[in-house]
């Protein structure tokens, strides 16, 4: 959305006004939940898994922040239903597809909204992480919930 | 002071002092409206910097040589440019730090650590900018002493009424309140607090961080025990701030960091201090950044703190009266004969870093965010605002691009 007028905006827009898979599930095998600091964006993603224990069956993200943090955690729902844990844990940033969009567009997103639009991913990460008990690789360490109250 | 009869300023001819509003490539004329973030340099403090670099450049306190004895008077000048800037009692009572935090953060730790302990209270405000509220949570931590804080309404100013409540059960020691909240542009009744603070036996710390590059401020007069701002936010450097402390306080503290140019005399079996303010200034100072920090205070007392705050007030008005307007458009804070020059709003089912993002397509920069003020933000019950401030050189066509820009925002999003 660097140039607002940008095609991709309405595709953007669509996410985050109607969110794919979103709400929390109960009960689920697997859950985190993040924040970005610099905005106090808050997410929180709930997973079930099938019967083999390793394929995403369900996933649900849920929360409230800008655009690009809403509409990035909707296009990666979308994206892994179905697949394995294990690989969806790999997902690199810019394999996420809307910063993948944006990078196609021309117009990749500022350092800044980049954290918005890979909060999603962190999340994940650190839900998919502590149910199959692997380390977080340590450049998602900032995403991990910290607890205010 | 004599006070000024014709106190109106010229943004446009003020504007020609900043090089960073001169056109640039093929962008859009730049509408900075975050200056309560960090403020644009005028030429002449600019010039001070390259001047005393080329010329006067040395350490302090240690050369004999006739460079250093420049590069000291014009540091030691400086100091006494912020003495009369805030009216402290002498150049001892200013001790240079590098920004606000470090003012406040040397008051936490170099008085808190030997003042605090179980049964004491630290009062700080829901109002603060985080460098007023963690260093006094966390010196209340270490020490055992108890940290509370004094509640807003939800127009953003402080809830006095039952101060006694608030301290009961403790002896109260401490109070650290903001002159001007960073969030809201809330002026906050400082002398009440301070007065408070002075009955209980309490010393009283001021965060002016948003009051010293908007209007005029006197230590003397306000009665407070130590007040903290810095330079980037008044036209100054980045690097430097100030630190004003009353004497008696200053005379009786440990030294906040250790090191050179603060000691007296150093053995195996004890160090003594440097007199004041140079016990609080261990290393090399920033030197140059303080000398320019001269100059903007040259500056801004040029063109005069109160035509600036008449001229911000100004355009507050005009910029609440539009966006009161706006449809969907929520205007936080209270009401503009006690705000400074800031305007935090939020435009409803918009995340405010999508408001900034909108604006900035349109050469308006405004703040995104929770402003350091997570606290204040939950009181709120939002998790961030978008947030337009003003200063010398902003014009009411900064504020009606906003406007504009908040418009195309709500259509982006229809």
């Amino acid at each position: 959305m660097n140039d607002i007028d940008n095609l991709y905006r309405e595709l953007i827009l669509d996410h985050y006004k109607s969110p794919r898979h979103h709400g929390r599930l109960e009960p689920a095998d697997a859950e985190a939940e993040g924040q970005n600091p610099l905005c106090g964006d808050e997410l929180t993603v709930t997973l079930r898994f099938g019967a083999d224990g390793e394929t995403i069956e369900e996933v649900a993200f849920d929360g409230h922040g800008c655009a690009i943090s809403q509409a990035a955690a909707s296009m990666l729902s979308e994206e892994i239903v179905g697949r394995k844990a294990a690989e969806v844990a790999e997902i690199g940033k810019d394999d996420t597809p809307l910063v993948a969009m944006m990078v196609e567009s021309g117009t990749p997103l500022t350092p800044v909204r980049l954290k918005c639009a890979l909060l999603g991913l962190g999340v994940l990460k650190v839900a998919l992480h502590k149910s199959a008990g692997t380390p977080l690789p340590e450049e998602w360490a900032g995403v991990e919930d910290v607890d205010f109250e | 002071m004599a006070v000024e009869q014709n106190v109106k300023l010229d943004a446009k001819r003020i504007r020609a002092d900043f090089p960073i509003f001169e056109p640039q490539d093929g962008g859009k004329p730049l509408a900075f409206l975050d200056s309560a973030v960090s403020a644009h340099k005028p030429r002449q403090v600019l010039a001070a910097l390259e001047d005393f670099y080329e010329h006067s450049y040395g350490n302090v306190g240690r050369g004999v040589y006739a460079l250093a004895e420049r590069a000291n008077a014009a540091y030691e000048e400086a100091r006494e440019k912020a003495q009369r800037f805030v009216n402290a009692r002498s150049p001892g009572e200013i001790v240079f730090t590098r920004n606000t935090t470090e003012g406040l953060n040397l008051v936490a730790y170099a008085w808190g650590l030997d003042n605090l302990g179980p049964g004491d209270i630290v009062l700080a405000s829901e109002l603060e900018h985080h460098s007023n509220f963690v260093p006094w949570q966390e010196v209340a931590r270490r020490t055992g002493a108890e940290f509370r804080v004094v509640p807003v309404t939800s127009e953003g100013e402080l809830e006095l009424d039952g101060l006694d409540r608030l301290v009961a059960g403790g002896r109260l020691k401490l109070v650290a309140i903001t002159a001007v909240s960073n969030s809201l542009g809330t002026i906050v009744p400082v002398e009440k607090l301070i007065g408070f603070a002075h009955e209980q036996g309490a010393i009283a710390v001021v965060d002016a961080a948003q009051a010293a590059p908007h209007r005029a401020v006197d230590v003397q007069a306000l009665n407070c025990d130590f007040l903290a701002f810095s330079g980037h936010k008044m036209c100054g450097p980045s690097g430097v701030g100030v630190l004003y402390g009353r004497r008696e306080l200053f005379e009786r503290m440990s030294p906040f960091q250790t090191g050179g140019g603060m000691i007296r005399r150093v053995s195996v079996e004890k160090t003594t201090w440097a007199e004041l303010p140079h016990k609080f200034e261990a290393g090399t100072p920033p030197v140059a950044e303080a000398v320019a920090l001269g100059a903007a205070i040259d500056y801004l007392k040029g063109i005069g703190l109160e035509a600036i705050a008449a001229h911000e007030h100004e355009l507050t008005a005009y910029a609440l009266e539009l966006m009161a307007e706006i449809p969907g458009l929520t205007l936080y804070g209270p009401p503009l004969e006690r705000r400074s020059g800031i305007v935090s709003f939020n435009l409803e089912g918009i995340h405010p870093h999508d408001v900034a993002q909108i604006l900035d397509a349109e050469g308006v920069c405004v703040r995104a965010g929770h402003h350091c003020n997570q606290p204040l933000m939950r009181k709120l019950g939002v998790s961030a605002t978008s947030r337009a401030s003003f200063y010398l050189y902003s014009l009411p066509e900064e504020v009606d691009r906003l406007v504009a820009g908040l418009e195309r925002a709500r259509k982006v999003f229809a």
